[in-house]
């Protein structure tokens, strides 16, 4: 392949903040040419390279990205179809500062809509603009924004104001990300004596390796080593360890299977792309409790014989991006990590991957994708990421509440860890309360706690209201009615009863809600994150809202029942012939709100 | 003549197909298996000459034991397969497939296939409503992922449609009727001609087909080996000889002769098939199943043909 690049040249601060990641231009002259395999391998750079230069300039521009292409050996049709994939990234001149504002679910009942409604009376200036955004993942703290800053770090903030946003969008801001402690349950001392998962949050200094090692951190790693990889899975397996992210699959298998390939080297993934609407849990982890994050990428990175591992953080956290490099730096300094990890003779080193702005980044094999700098569309499996993973090679991923429950089973053994939850599903679980609750925030209760007991811990309905529904497990889960309240929160009981635990999201919605407006929204995400690459998710998402907005307009084509069935056709298309997860449940929470709730029964014509 | 085998002998497979015991080679597709029973199964982003992108689904069946459809075209026949392609659920996709594409693409010139498989799946794609206008030139290649583009009036099917790309003297890009099968890009990139002049660019219904910014042909790395042409199933990309007698009502492909030739150009062998219409060649192409070229040519043998006719003219 001839690189063949257009007339655009790079300005130097272009070129130096590309350079500012890959390093200085290598002095070329006709005798060393630069390319092959090696050249092409760098291609995995090219995310952190568009963030650099973006983060850099606001925006990519051709010669911008016609240097990057140089640099890695890139063709540049191929980097501007990655670039133009993600949401974070701008191929046309933009103010220094953009502001995204969330019009999600639970922002939207809660100032998001209003505060829209005040910026559009009160146009921004030219050094900064804002726009609307899906779920900014910091549903407890709405109404969220998340300000990208040339220049200057990114910053997210919770209860957002006109004028904290304009704080925010100065040239001269000092606001730097807040990094609340929004877990309520750590603050009751009788109940926090009960945590595992947030045993540390709010009160470990989450800078500190010191203050970490002397919570009890690495204490799981040490008992790893002991045990040798294998004793390791054993213990995760007896522990009926199941994964977090929603599809329920055993650690212990996963990490058993890509132990056992033969294909090196392998690799271990934390999957940090938490965007499902509604869940927070994974960013107040990473936030206020990093270190956790490290040492049980460490532990599977040994179980699995994977010498590297990645954290692929969302783009939209600004802070828990900082607070994991630092401790990934700190465990590095202190031989957590590196080529002899606690001088066991095991080598590990992870990196950290920041997304762009794509949901669909946190489906695995797109996230495998979205590594290795192409664009963040799913693959068929199978294969599988056990056998084919990231690079081709055998991965194990997990997300990141998945991976730190690693360590109470470690550190309790499998006994100790079974002795809360049910019999198949062990251990404890976050869950992310948001919507109209009392009190907001990310919760831990051992499994077979029931939604209303879940609701009432968290101080009910707010205001004193009545519930009209609750949004279990995000955007791809679905609404139940007040008649779930006493449905437990199990995998075993979620499988019988129809209902999924997805991401652990609780939102709550009050009698005022108007359901008809999420539903919408809800169709809206899915329009707007659907990566294109197959027919049903493509343009199924597409004729989904059109179908919905004709209901709501009452301006139906036919009957009403045509239109409920029209949607029923292309649900059915979604579920049964999509690639991957996202286009398989497009559908599913706007069909639950649809027959739960009656939604369309009764009105106009 | 045929391809000498280098590869060993494959194991032959036992699967079930509608029922019917079938026994196929190791490493075989679903869709080979189909084929060797007669079952005629629609494809669309399927080439027998590229690697399966299963980006349509159009050929989706069931699996025993699989949660979802699968796709024919890439999915590999395991031993004890059990495979059904005439359920309810398999017709059910594949139509609403085909309703989906047909109500967002222009695919009046797709293969006949396609319009027959269309007829028995019974595809009604103007079941969406009557489609929106057309866009403005280069509208759709400024969409931003992640930015909400509400539909100006829902009782409209969003599509497609936008003016023809023309750019260069030797093919035209009619993106109103891509249907995004991904088949240019890979017959641009890894699968023929390693140029990666094209990319998918965007994301969801905004995605599309484009060169680096969007840049006109001659200033992106494309060489004009047109095998993108080659491989569109939909016209999207076509001969400017075409797209031009086609505007000019003159285009009639039953009035047209095909004769197979060697390229004179240099020792490959390419073989040619020259699409002749009122004794003057509007297109070129070669077999897909051809041993030198797969179906793919260079410049030389895919526009040279202008040559002949030029000479021609300049002689009168």
């Amino acid at each position: 392949m001839d690189l063949h690049l257009t007339a655009a040249r790079p300005t130097d601060e272009e070129r130096l903040a590309v350079d500012g990641l890959l390093g200085p231009e290598p002095v070329s002259n006709d005798r060393v040419v630069r390319g092959g395999h090696e050249a092409r391998a760098d291609r995995t750079l090219l995310l952190p390279a568009l963030h650099a230069l973006h983060a850099s300039e606001g925006w990519i521009s051709e010669g911008g990205l016609n240097y990057i292409c140089e640099r890695l050996t890139v063709p540049p049709a191929e980097a501007y179809g990655v670039a133009t994939f993600y949401a974070m990234f701008s191929v046309q001149p933009q103010p220094k500062t953009v502001v995204h504002i969330c019009d999600d679910l639970a922002c939207r009942i809660q100032g998001g809509r209003e505060l829209i409604a005040e910026l559009e009376a009160d146009v921004a200036n030219g050094d900064w603009t804002w726009t609307r955004s899906s779920c900014l993942g910091m549903c407890e703290q709405a109404p969220a924004i998340f300000a990208q800053r040339a220049g200057r770090p990114d910053v997210s903030l919770g209860e957002a104001t006109v004028a904290t946003i304009r704080a925010t969008a100065a040239p001269d801001s000092t606001v730097t990300c807040a990094g609340g402690v929004t877990a309520p349950q750590v603050w009751d001392p009788t109940v926090r004596a009960g945590l595992r998962l947030l045993r540390r949050v709010g009160d470990v200094d989450p800078t500190s390796i010191d203050a970490y090692r002397a919570a009890g951190g690495y204490a799981a790693l040490r008992r790893a080593v002991d045990l040798g990889p294998e004793g390791t899975i054993r213990e995760v397996t007896d522990a009926k360890l199941l994964g977090r992210g929603g599809a329920a699959f055993p650690t212990g298998v996963k990490w058993k299977a890509v132990a056992e390939q033969s294909v090196l080297p392998h690799f271990v993934i934390c999957n940090a792309d938490e965007s499902e609407p509604g869940t927070f849990k994974d960013r107040l982890v990473m936030e206020l409790d990093p270190f956790s994050v490290v040492e049980a990428l460490t532990i599977a990175g040994f179980a699995t014989g994977a010498e590297r591992g990645y954290v692929y953080v969302r783009g939209e956290y600004p802070l828990a991006t900082e607070r994991l490099e630092g401790a990934i730096a700190e465990a590095r300094v202190h031989g957590y990590l590196g080529d002899d990890v606690m001088e066991h003779g095991f080598r590990f080193d992870l990196e950290l991957r920041r997304g762009a702005g794509a949901y669909i980044c946190g489906e695995e094999t797109s996230l495998f994708n979205s590594i290795e700098g192409k664009r963040g569309e799913p693959r068929n499996k199978p294969p599988f990421p056990v056998t084919q993973g990231v690079f081709g090679k055998p991965t194990a991923i997990n997300n990141v509440e998945t991976l730190i429950n690693v360590l109470p089973i470690l550190e309790l053994g499998t006994e100790g860890y079974s002795s809360v939850g049910t019999e198949d599903s062990t251990g404890s679980r976050l869950f992310c309360l948001s919507g109209h609750i009392e009190h907001p925030g990310v919760y831990e209760h051992p499994h077979g706690v029931t939604l209303g007991d879940a609701i009432a811990a968290a101080g009910g309905v707010g205001g004193g209201k009545r519930l009209k529904a609750v949004l279990l497990g995000g955007a791809a889960g679905g609404f139940v009615g007040p008649d779930r309240l006493d449905a437990r929160l199990t995998f075993e009981d979620a499988r019988a009863g129809g209902y999924t635990l997805g991401s652990g999201v609780i939102m709550v919605f009050d009698e005022d809600t108007d359901l008809v407006d999420l539903v919408l929204r809800i169709a809206r995400f899915f329009r707007d994150e659907s990566c294109g690459q197959c027919v049903p998710c493509r343009v199924g998402t597409v004729r989904q809202e059109e179908a919905l907005l004709r209901l709501v307009s009452g301006h139906t084509m036919g009957t009403r029942a045509d239109e409920l069935a029209l949607l029923e056709d292309v649900a059915d298309v979604m579920r049964d012939a999509s690639i991957c997860g996202l286009g398989q449940t497009a559908a599913a929470a706007v069909r639950s709100a649809i027959s739960t709730f009656g939604l369309f029964d009764g009105e106009g014509s | 003549m045929s391809a000498v085998p280098v590869a060993p002998p494959r194991r032959l497979l036992d699967a079930e197909v509608d029922g019917v015991a079938v026994r196929v080679p190791e490493g075989s597709t679903i869709l080979d298996a189909c084929r060797i029973e007669g079952i005629d199964t629609p494809t669309m982003c399927y080439a027998d000459n590229l690697t399966p992108i299963n980006a349509c689904r159009v050929c989706v069946v069931e699996v025993e034991g699989a949660r979802t459809l699968v796709p024919a075209c890439s999915r590999v026949v395991e031993a004890g397969m059990k495979i059904r392609t005439d359920t309810d659920r398999v017709r059910h996709s594949r139509r609403l497939v085909m309703e989906l594409l047909g109500s967002s693409v222009d695919t009046s010139l797709a293969s006949p296939d396609w319009h027959r498989w269309q007829d028995q799946y019974a595809a009604d794609p103007d079941r969406f409503g009557a489609p929106t206008e057309p866009m403005e030139a280069g509208e759709r290649d400024r969409r931003w992922a992640g930015h909400h583009h509400e539909p100006t009036d829902p009782a409209l099917a969003e599509t497609v449609a936008q003016p023809v790309k023309v750019d260069n003297e030797l093919y035209v890009r009619d993106y109103g009727r891509c249907v995004l099968c991904y088949k240019c890009v890979e017959a641009c990139g890894t699968d023929a001609q390693h140029t990666f002049a094209i990319a998918v660019a965007g994301r969801g219904f905004d995605a599309r087909i484009s060169t680096e910014y969007a840049v006109p042909l001659d200033a992106s790395a494309c060489v004009y080996c047109g095998n993108c042409i080659g491989v569109c199933p939909t016209g999207a990309l076509m001969f400017t000889s075409e797209h031009d007698m086609r505007a000019a009502g003159t285009w009639d492909e039953d009035r047209q002769t095909v004769t197979d030739t060697i390229c004179p150009y240099c020792g490959v062998g390419c073989e040619l098939e020259l699409h002749v219409q009122d004794n003057t060649i509007v297109k070129v192409t070669s077999p897909a199943d051809n041993d030198v070229t797969s179906g793919h040519l260079c410049i030389k043998g895919r526009f040279g043909f202008q040559y002949v006719q030029r000479r021609k003219k300049d002689r009168t």
